[in-house]
């Protein structure tokens, strides 16, 4: 490797990046520090070798590890993301409103555990959990409220769905075909990640094979008809939530994304078409540096991979384009303001990881879902990291530290060794069956508690500098009279729409889920006569049977 | 002397079950006979179950929100059953201010965030209602 090859790979990607910045400059002309110095988009070693190109090479560019795009937050900002759902569709639309009034970029819904797992409001099971941990939605009258007044050409909404997420998204374009906005245009994300649901978060419906071609149909049909949409969240949030550690984390979010790679190649689709709408979510925890090592070895793990393995040949099918929620697991009921300091430096490690969107958890949640006090407070510390700090001024300003450098290695190649393992036992659900997944990461998460109560691990008000615990005022509640109410709108939900348009919508879904053909235009004609998500999903439980989990302990 | 029994269980649609685990763990390393009844059980199964186990403890967790009816609902239920001298202790995100509302239908204490799992250990211990010979 000699400084000429350096030289002229950099001199290409200058040439790439003048195009770009002429379509799309940079927030400013000029990037200084506080002080007045000048800083420089991307900082290179001064020696540049050729372990340099092959780990780290030009930020946007394979292997990705300093970012996914050349400009990163000198061009845009992350986008700044609270989820956010409660009660009935009415009372979400209105904090959307004021999230966005707030300077919010994008919306990200948090759906009930009904409605998460299929079952109408007015269900039995339902008692005692509408609109508890999100908003409550059981059909497209719901969804039109929710997002009455809310221009869907011009927000990006995440929705975090799974077991049904190709109905959700059937509502989110109904509802927007009705404002004249056509599918094309629609950008967000749905979850859609079965896989890490049974291991690691439970909102599961059906058992894995029919998930995994729920999951490939709504790839295929979003290629051609909703380009802009990311089809799939591939989760590591919840694993680490689960108590994993942080190769844990990477490694089995990645074998998760492996297997709908390979399922959806399985069904025939080609890698390039479907894999640039592939976007990943992951945990920032507490270790501060570790996590933004993390983050930079999951971009150039993947990137490897989608290369290596499934011969990806568009750049946008091997990059690894993420949200990041910090950890919710470390929150603490005991002296919550704390938690205020914490999510900081949470948020700030996923910037520094180069993270693509972002929530920040309220003080609050390990009491009760947040009031809006603290959301403000959550998002407000966004917007400082984001128009204070100065990190946003040059690409991954954390390259070349050699502990950096280490940890991202060393997080890749342990992510690896799992990954090969797993590849050993069949691939991910394989080693899901085998309850593998399960029992590591239920091992690491008692081992990480029995650090805490040993003394070996130290959290601030909870083993160590304990007591003056000022407890927050307001919380917010969720009127148990929530479930009555929508009780009574289904029942004229029912009375009121062509009941005989529903039951032949509900019967062609039927004779597609026996078959083979794409399910999304059905669940499309489903929701648009307003069959119930609950009915929707009663017809495919029907057909496909449901998930049992084993129970390891 | 035998061991102690105790049914885990998660009552209705939550999902997060780190914390139940967790404690299933912790309680077997205490010496204690531990059946997890797994995710989604309705107030009927997790009370036929503890029947069924012969369960000393029921230990519930809950961070959906939904304690305010289910805890109510098992309880409710373990009356019913005549299942007086079983021990039912709670866990989960449970605002303070619900949590006399909950010791009123019967549930003996309620573990939140934070709390050591000897604690818990020792708190069944001096509270279990049946003998162990």
């Amino acid at each position: 490797m000699t400084n000429s090859e350096f030289a002229s790979r950099l001199a290409a990607w200058q040439e790439k990046l003048e195009a770009l910045l002429a379509k799309r400059p940079e927030r400013k002309q000029e990037f200084t520090t506080i002080s007045g110095l000048p800083v420089e988009r991307v900082y290179f070693p001064k020696q540049p070798d050729q372990e340099y190109l092959d780990k780290l090479g030009f930020p946007g560019e394979y292997p990705f590890t300093r970012g996914v795009q050349p400009t990163m937050y000198r061009g845009r900002f992350w986008t700044m993301r609270q989820y956010a759902g409660f009660a009935t569709a009415a009372e979400s639309n209105r904090r959307y409103r004021y999230l966005l009034e707030q300077g919010q970029t994008g919306l990200s819904v948090a759906f009930d555990l009904p409605t998460q797992i299929g079952y109408d409001s007015d269900h039995e099971l339902a008692k005692g959990e509408v609109g508890k941990v999100g908003v409550s939605i059981s059909s497209l009258a719901d969804m039109e409220v929710l997002f009455d007044g809310i221009p869907l050409d011009k927000v990006s909404t995440s929705m975090t769905i799974n077991a049904p997420a190709g109905i959700l998204l059937a509502m989110y374009i109904a509802v927007a075909e009705k404002q004249g906005v056509s599918p094309d245009k629609l950008r967000g994300t749905i979850q859609n990640d079965i896989l890490k649901e049974y291991t690691s978060r439970g909102t599961y419906i059906f058992p894995p094979a029919p998930s995994m071609r729920i999951i490939t149909d709504i790839f295929a049909y979003c290629a051609a008809e909703v380009p802009q949409w990311n089809t799939i969240s591939i989760s590591g949030y919840h694993i680490r939530e689960a108590g994993s550690t942080a190769v844990q984390e990477v490694a089995f979010t990645l074998a998760n994304g492996l297997a709908y790679v390979q399922a959806a190649v399985d069904a025939g689709l080609e890698v390039d078409k479907f894999a640039p709408r592939l976007s990943f979510f992951f945990n920032a925890h507490s270790d501060f540096l570790e996590e933004v090592a993390k983050y930079r070895a999951a971009r150039r793990l993947w990137a490897r991979l989608m290369k290596e393995r499934f011969g990806a040949k568009n750049p946008k099918s091997m990059m690894v384009r993420f949200h990041t929620q910090t950890a919710g697991c470390t929150l603490t009921a005991q002296q919550p303001k704390n938690n205020i300091v914490r999510v900081a430096f949470q948020a700030l490690s996923a910037v520094l990881g180069g993270t693509q969107s972002l929530h920040t958890n309220s003080m609050d949640e390990a009491l009760c879902l947040p009031t809006q006090e603290a959301v403000t407070i959550a998002l407000r510390t966004q917007q400082i990291i984001a128009y204070e700090t100065g990190v946003t001024e040059t690409v991954d300003p954390l390259a070349g530290s050699y502990y950096i450098e280490h940890l991202t290695d060393e997080i890749e190649r342990r992510a690896m060794e799992y990954i090969r393992r797993i590849d050993e036992m069949g691939g991910a659900p394989a080693a899901i069956e085998q309850g593998y997944i399960q029992s590591e990461i239920q091992q690491a998460a008692y081992d990480y508690q029995k650090a805490i109560e040993s003394g070996e691990r130290i959290v601030v008000g909870v083993n160590k500098f304990v007591g003056a615990d000022e407890p927050l005022g307001e919380l917010l509640r969720v009127d148990p009279k929530v479930r009555e109410e929508r009780c009574r709108q289904l029942a004229k939900l029912r009375a009121e729409r062509d009941n005989q348009a529903v039951n032949k919508a509900l019967a062609a879904l039927e004779a597609a889920a026996k078959g083979d053909d794409n399910l999304m235009p059905r669940f499309l004609d489903c929701v648009r006569v307003y069959a119930t998500l609950g009915e929707i999903c009663d017809t495919l439980r029907g057909v496909f049977g449901e998930y049992k989990a084993p129970t390891i302990i | 002397m035998r061991k102690i029994r105790v049914l885990a269980a998660k009552p209705g649609l939550d999902g997060h079950d780190r914390g139940i685990k967790v404690i299933a763990a912790a309680l077997r390393d205490a010496g204690m006979e531990v059946v997890y009844t797994g995710l989604r059980q309705t107030a009927e199964q997790i009370v036929n179950a503890a029947i069924q186990e012969d369960a000393d403890v029921i230990a519930l967790s809950i961070l959906s929100g939904a304690h305010d009816y289910l805890f109510p609902r098992v309880m409710e239920l373990v009356k019913e059953k005549g299942l007086d001298d079983v021990l039912v202790i709670g866990g989960g995100i449970i605002p303070e201010e619900d949590i006399p509302a909950l010791k009123e239908a019967g549930i003996a204490a309620i573990f939140g965030p934070g709390t050591r799992t000897s604690d818990i250990v020792q708190f069944i211990k001096d509270n279990l209602k049946r003998k162990l010979d």
